[in-house]
Formats: structure tokens, C-alpha cells, sequence
């Protein structure tokens, strides 16, 4: 795959750790360190002594201090604590900075940096730290600055941080004990030889038996018959019901022959279910745990405001705002409710609310939305809405958590699964029924084994995890889809949107030219002028110019469709269209300026299309596509010869044209999927089926989109469409797999040759299998599709 | 024969006494990060090292 950069990065190497220094690089002695952990051990090689070294870097800043001011605050930290005394604090905080061994080393040798910490406990899957130390001597405000000076800015995590271990794994042991022993005792049963040995002997194998079958029943299958019930105190049949069934009918009937005499019971069929199921389980959890993310949105709020109460500037946790609050908000933060600007003028990115990476301008008095970020100067605001309420909160527990709609191979599996339990509870009724009439002693045999043999499991998981290995290769192809649904959507669609700037087109790269005479003044104003707007024209200009515009404009206005307007030096700067600046038409892309009326010259700016469109655009022949853009119609020819002729396409599009445009091809039935690079297309991305955002910069995460793609990979578009398809059959396969399973196994079962142990076996493998077919194919398939 | 008996319930409290260990460990947490203890074992000990260094050996 041709990879056309404007620029050269060079992959420079950590000198200490050898992995490439993505992100800041860390220079030192000429050599390159990708963490201040390896350059710590670096100099530690070299030195004498830790504590030299950290002496120097303990010096932390005073602006670090500041941004965890809130931490002083004895409520707020109470609630993150994981353990309080008066001289041993225990906390937990997630350093999402670790990435390398020497990274554990450095915090786990923290305690050399500060006599208050007592120890640090690194796990570095979870990129977690377990930090003691002693609050009589280093503050947890302090605490914090110094991780961050050290290059480790911890995240505290706000929400429930105990999750309810089910200790799964002391489930098995207990299981597997009880299981082996059981088995043991069992061994007259199994050699045959139970009628030769002492009555006693058998009674007190029998219920040393029971004995050691009541914690599997009671502990170890606890999950199984908490969930059952669960479902059916919801009147809902969940698979869970089945397999609680068949322990209990296991069970009773295994109690009733030891108590009676009349056999030795299925305990050791019992307890060998119960531990192949909860393995069979681990196995699954283990699987999850690869494929989830785990996004906790809540964290992202700060977690207190800086609020004006009594003249004095206070930390104030969100939850305790009140109406009326008076907060601070700086560069960078997060506004954490809804409320109105006091200031005069704001700058308000609601990247993760809209989408739009583009920064709002907001005047004094105009409403604020929690979850927007202010860029720019400090602000004042005043709360209005409690964060509870707020307008965010709602949208987030609407759109981004509420269940989708229905699709595919979603729906198909939540019908089958009503179904199921129902249907294999009758035909075990039936089997029952059938063996008590031929062969009495069968009966438990075939009845357990019939409501243990069949797994609805193998049906549950193939889509899941078919979707979820999609959304693996889709990842490692750099385009991110929000969720595993996403993965679904894709192969339903039929037609395609692009927007034209930036999703077509290349934001970066293109080349600029000024024709006219530009003096060195000029130059100066027209880069100041062009770095107080985000218009991806004056972007292009502004990185054209260069450095860093010092110099002030006073009156800036930026008047849209039109151009910017601003004095410097005592003359009226006005940079934009034709008519704008009082010149005759403009031609596409080209920036006039204006000096007190005079026409200087314009800007020419050429849009690049992205390398590899032609290609894509050939592969594409089963789409309907389309293109909208906000620009004038003067690259229509060009844009022509590229697409197909039924391609359709607008110009001067805005938003709102884009939403309805592809709210009108949905109500002629069509599955349509949007790319747009999210800057004023979120509402479109939003109502699409499928909404893209293409971006150069993959940090922005959005409910607004189902996926990011970066752009450079925008030719692999027809690929990853083709994939999507694919992969919905073997989904589809994977389905037929399992029912055939199931058939096969019920048959087995009903005819009495399957014992339960044996059905408890054959479960857990059917789920593994479904999971290596459906893993082992998505791979393969990228593979020939040369995605992976 | 009869002293299967004692013999069975002996073992069994062995067996017990080791499902007893195994639960501790869980419950310990040892089992709940499998990753980082390996890395930790390959860091070098700062005071071994500075002794090799101030008594200047190297093989």
C-alpha cells in the first residue's frame, strides 16, 4: 500500500527501551527516550545514585500543584481512597502514560522521590497504580503533581471502582476438588465392584459424597441458579434456566437414592458439569476481557469545579453545584453543567458532545452546555442547570447508551434465544415422558442430558464475536468503529456520501501561492489575522506564513461565507472572497487581500484529493454514491471525471442541506453511509446509517459518529465493505455450525447415549469452537482481503 | 479394612487444608495480575549493582 506523506516523520527509537517514541520524544545527551522512565534509568546507568538523579526532577512545578487543587478538598478525597488512616493512605489511579517496563521501574522506585510515599504497586495490564503513602507528610494533591511531573499524569477513576469480584476462579477450585474427590469415592461404582464391599462402607461413601457435593451445588453454581431466577422473576426463559434445572433434577434425584438406598446417585456427573461449565465460562470471560473496551464517560467530566462562594475561590465536586455557582473554568477544561458565559467571549469545543472538532465562539450571556471544552482564556460561568440534569447527561443516557435498533443478526439471536429454552424444556418433558414408559432407569440420564446438551451459547456468541474480531483488524487498519454493531451496519448499506473537504480532499498538504506583492508587514497581519480563525482556508494560509503571530488585531471579525476582517498598525485588513474585499468573481479557492480597500493580490489554495481515490472509486461500482460539499460548484467538472455518472452531487451545502439530503435518500429506503470529517457535518454523520468521521488526527471520539477513519486510509474503504460483507457470512455459517450441533447433540441425548458429563463437556467445547471458527475465519479472510 | 475410614477422612483433610490454601491466594489477589510480576523480575537491583561497581569486578 503506497503511503504518500506530505512530511517525513522519522520513527525515532527510545535509546533505552528500543520501542518507537510515538508521541513526545524525550531528548537527552543527543540520544532519544520515549519516557522519562527510560531516561531515568538511562542517567541511572550513569550515575552513581537514584536519589541524585530524582533530587533534581523532584522539584515539581508550581502549575502542577494547581490543576490538582481540587484534591485539597477532604471530600473529594475521601470518595477516591481506597483505604484512610491518619498516617497510611491507600489509592488507586490510572496512569495511562505507562507503556514499557522501565516505566514500571520508575514508579515502583517512586518512594525515592518522596519521603511521604511508602510504597507503589505497578499493574501494568490495567496500567494501574497502588500508591501508599503516609498523608502526615505528601498531600495527595502533591502526590498527583508529582506523577505528573514525572510524565505520568494519573486519572482518577470517579465511578464505582469496586466491581463485584465473582471470584470465578475460586468457583472452579472449589468445583474441581469436590469433583476429583467425588470421583475417587466413586470407584467401586465405576469398577463395578460396589455390590462386594461392606453396606457401611458404601453408606458412608455415599454421603461423604453428598457432603462434598453441597458447596459445588450451593457455592459454585450459585451464579447459575441467581441468574435463572433473575430471568424468571421477569418472566423471561434465559439459558441460564436449563442448566439450573438440570442441577437441581441432578441433585435431588442423586439426594433421593443415597438417602433411600436404592443408588449411589449422579453426584460425580454433578459436580464434573458444574466444573466444565464454570470453565467453559472463564474461557469466555477471558475472550471478553480481549475484545472490550471499557469507556467510562462519566470520568471525563472534571471532577470539581473552581467555584466563587464568599468572595473566596473554592474546589466544589460537581455533584454539589448548585444553581447560581459562580466557576471558573481555564484553558483546557471541561464545562461541568450547563450554564451561562459571564465573560465576554468564550471558545467552546463540543468535540465530544457534536462531534465538531471546531471550537465555538460564544459571547456574554449565551448558554453553555456541560461536556464542552473551553480553549482560550479563563472564563466565568454561571451554573444554571445541576450537573445531573444537564442537557449532556441526557443526551448520553439517550443516544450513546440506549439499545440500537434492531438488525440482522442481533434480532435473529434474541428471537432464537426466546425460543430455545422453551423448546428444550418440552423436548426433555418428552424424552422424560418416552423413557418412563421403555426403560425407567434412563430417565434421569436423558433428561439432564438433553437440558445440558443444548447451548443456545454457541449462537449467542458467533455474532459478538465475529464482530468483535472485525472490529480488531478494522483497528489495526486504523479505522475505529464505535462499537460492534457498527461492524453489523456496514454490510447492510447501499450507498455511500462523501463530504468533499477534508474527507476527499487532504486538510493538510495543497499547495499555496500568493499572486501580488505581500510585503513583510503584510505577511505579519495576514498570519495574525488567519490564526484567530478555524476556517481550513485560513488554516492553510496560516501554515503557509509561518511562525507564531504575535502581533494583535484589534476589531477581528469573521464574517462566514465572506472572509476575515481586522486593523493592525492602524490600517483595515480584509481577507476573504472577491466580492468581500470588492473585487470582481472569485474563482474556487482563491483568498483575496485587501489593505484599506486596496487589492493586494489573493491566495491561490489547491485542494489535493487524496491518493488512491481513483482506485477506490473503481471498486466501489455496487454503490450508489454521492457527494456534498459546502464549497461553490467550481471543481464539478474535475470531481466528474473521477466518479461514476450516476453519482449525485451538491454544492453549497449547509448542514442542514446535508442532514435532510441523506434523510431524503433514507425515506427512499436506502441504507445510507456518511463520511464527513465532522467539522459541520455532525448532524448528517449523526442521521446516516452508518456515519463516518475521517479525520487526520485520531483523538476525537464523538457520539455523533459510529466510526472513526483515518484519512490516509480512505482508499481502503472498498475493503473494509467487502470484509463487513464477509463477515456476515460467516456468521450466518457459524449459526448453521451451532443449530447442527445442537441437533446432533439432542438426538444423542434423547436416545439415551449421552451422559450428563458428557453433555457438560460437549458444551463448553461448542462454545470454543464457535469462537476458533468464527476467529480462525475473520482472520483468514483479512488475510486474503490483505488487511491483515 | 475399616481403618479406610480414618485413612479417607485424613485425606480429605489434606485435600481441604490445599483448596483452603488456593482460596486464600485468590482471595489474596495473587492471581489477579499475571502480567507485571514477570517484568518485575528482570529489574535490576540498584545496591547489587552499585557494590559490583565500587568493588570495580567484572567478568
Amino acid at each position: 500500500m503506497e503511503q504518500i506523506a506530505v512530511e517525513e516523520e522519522k520513527k525515532l527509537t527510545c535509546y533505552h527501551c528500543g520501542e518507537p517514541c510515538a508521541g513526545e520524544t524525550i531528548q537527552f545527551e543527543d540520544k532519544n527516550f520515549c519516557c522519562t522512565g527510560c531516561k531515568a534509568v538511562f542517567e541511572l546507568f550513569r550515575d552513581t545514585g537514584l536519589e541524585d538523579i530524582y533530587a533534581e526532577t523532584n522539584r515539581v512545578k508550581p502549575e502542577e500543584e494547581d490543576k490538582y487543587a481540587y484534591l485539597d478538598n477532604e471530600a473529594i478525597a475521601d470518595t477516591l481512597l481506597d483505604f484512610k488512616s491518619d498516617n497510611h493512605n491507600r489509592i488507586k489511579v490510572k496512569l495511562p502514560a505507562i507503556h514499557c517496563s522501565s516505566c514500571i521501574y520508575l514508579l515502583e522506585n517512586l518512594h525515592l522521590f518522596n519521603k511521604g510515599i511508602i510504597k507503589v504497586h505497578v499493574n501494568f495490564v490495567k496500567q494501574e497504580a497502588d500508591i501508599h503513602y503516609n498523608p502526615q507528610q505528601v498531600g495527595l494533591k502533591t502526590l498527583a503533581a508529582l506523577l505528573d511531573t514525572v510524565g505520568y499524569a494519573p486519572q482518577f477513576k470517579t465511578e464505582e471502582k469496586k466491581k463485584k469480584k465473582s471470584h470465578l476462579s475460586i468457583k472452579i477450585g472449589v468445583a474441581a476438588f469436590s469433583f476429583g474427590n467425588i470421583m475417587l469415592l466413586s470407584f467401586p461404582e465405576y469398577l463395578g465392584i460396589q455390590d462386594t464391599i461392606d453396606q457401611q462402607f458404601q453408606v458412608f461413601f455415599a454421603y461423604l459424597n453428598v457432603l462434598l457435593a453441597l458447596p459445588v451445588v450451593f457455592y459454585s453454581a450459585s451464579d447459575y441458579f441467581v441468574s435463572a431466577y433473575k430471568g424468571l422473576s421477569n418472566r423471561f426463559v434465559n439459558i441460564d434456566v436449563p442448566i439450573a434445572l438440570g442441577i437441581i433434577v441432578l441433585f435431588g434425584r442423586s439426594l433421593f437414592e443415597v438417602i433411600s438406598q436404592t443408588g449411589a446417585g449422579y453426584l460425580d456427573s454433578l459436580a464434573g458439569l458444574v466444573f466444565f461449565l464454570l470453565i467453559g465460562k472463564w474461557f469466555q470471560s477471558k475472550t471478553y476481557e480481549n475484545l472490550s473496551f471499557d469507556r467510562d464517560y462519566k470520568s471525563y467530566f472534571p471532577l470539581a469545579a473552581m467555584v466563587t462562594r464568599n468572595g473566596e475561590l473554592e474546589a466544589v465536586p460537581i455533584a454539589d453545584l448548585k444553581e447560581g455557582d459562580i466557576v471558573t473554568i481555564r484553558n483546557q477544561e471541561v464545562i461541568p453543567a450547563d450554564s451561562i458565559l459571564l465573560s465576554d467571549r468564550a471558545n467552546i469545543d463540543y468535540s465530544f458532545v457534536t462531534g465538531e472538532s471546531k471550537a465555538i465562539k460564544m459571547n456574554a450571556q449565551e448558554h453553555l452546555y456541560a461536556g464542552g471544552r473551553q480553549i482560550g482564556e479563563q472564563i466565568s460561568i454561571k451554573v444554571i442547570k445541576p450537573s445531573s440534569q444537564s442537557y449532556l447527561t441526557s443526551l448520553w443516557n439517550n443516544q450513546v447508551f440506549k439499545p440500537e435498533e434492531d438488525l440482522g443478526t442481533e434480532a435473529i439471536t434474541n428471537r432464537i434465544s426466546k425460543y430455545f429454552t422453551l423448546v428444550i424444556l418440552l423436548i426433555a418433558a418428552l424424552a422424560g415422558a418416552y423413557w418412563l414408559v421403555v426403560d425407567a432407569r434412563q430417565i434421569w440420564h436423558v433428561v439432564t442430558a438433553v437440558l445440558i446438551v443444548a447451548c443456545p451459547c454457541a449462537l449467542a456468541l458467533s455474532a459478538p464475536f465475529t464482530n468483535g474480531n472485525t472490529l480488531r483488524i478494522f483497528g489495526r487498519n486504523k479505522l475505529y468503529l464505535k462499537n460492534a454493531l457498527g461492524a453489523e451496519k456496514l454490510h447492510k448499506i447501499d450507498t455511500i456520501v462523501f463530504d468533499k473537504t477534508g474527507t476527499l480532499t487532504e486538510s493538510k498538504g495543497g499547495a499555496v501561492r500568493f499572486d501580488g506583492y505581500l510585503s513583510e508587514q503584510d505577511k505579519e497581519v495576514v498570519g495574525a489575522l488567519t490564526s484567530h480563525s478555524m476556517h481550513p482556508l485560513s488554516k492553510k494560509i496560516q501554515a503557509y506564513i509561518g511562525g507564531v503571530p504575535k502581533l494583535k488585531i484589534e476589531a477581528f471579525k469573521e464574517i462566514p461565507g465572506a472572509g476575515l476582517e481586522g486593523s493592525a498598525n492602524g490600517h483595515l485588513y480584509r481577507l476573504g472572497s472577491a466580492t468581500f474585499v470588492g473585487e470582481g468573481n472569485t474563482r474556487e479557492g482563491q483568498v483575496y487581500l485587501a489593505v484599506d480597500g486596496e487589492v493586494k493580490g489573493y491566495f491561490t489554495i489547491h485542494h489535493g484529493y487524496r491518493a488512491g481515490l481513483e482506485n477506490l472509486i473503481a471498486h466501489l461500482k455496487g454503490y450508489q454514491l454521492a457527494i456534498l460539499s459546502g464549497d461553490n460548484d467550481q471543481e464539478k467538472q474535475q470531481l466528474e471525471q473521477m466518479f461514476p455518472s450516476q453519482t449525485l452531487m451538491r454544492f453549497k451545502q449547509q448542514p442542514q442541506d446535508k442532514l435532510k439530503f441523506i434523510k431524503d435518500l433514507q425515506d427512499e429506503g436506502k441504507n445510507v453511509m456518511m463520511l464527513g470529517d465532522g467539522l459541520n457535518d455532525a448532524g448528517a454523520l449523526k442521521q446516516s446509517n452508518m456515519g463516518i468521521a475521517v479525520t487526520e488526527n485520531v483523538s476525537t471520539f464523538s457520539p455523533a459518529c459510529d466510526g472513526i477513519l483515518e484519512g490516509a486510509e480512505l482508499n481502503q474503504l472498498d475493503r473494509f465493505l467487502q470484509y463487513a460483507k464477509s463477515a456476515h457470512g460467516i456468521i450466518i455459517a457459524s449459526f448453521i455450525v451451532s443449530f447442527l450441533y445442537n441437533v446432533i447433540g439432542l438426538s444423542f441425548a434423547v436416545s439415551g447415549a449421552l451422559t450428563p458429563i458428557f453433555a457438560a463437556i460437549l458444551m463448553p467445547l461448542s462454545s470454543i469452537s464457535v469462537v476458533v471458527f468464527t476467529t480462525l475465519f475473520g482472520n483468514l479472510l483479512a488475510r486474503k482481503k490483505h488487511l491483515l | 479394612m475399616s481403618v479406610i475410614f480414618v485413612l479417607i477422612i485424613i485425606s480429605m483433610t489434606v485435600a481441604g487444608a490445599f483448596l483452603g490454601l488456593f482460596i486464600w491466594a485468590n482471595k489474596s489477589g495473587q492471581f489477579d495480575d499475571t502480567v507485571t510480576p514477570g517484568m518485575r523480575v528482570l529489574f535490576d537491583d540498584k545496591k547489587k549493582k552499585s557494590d559490583q561497581e565500587k568493588s570495580g569486578k567484572e567478568s
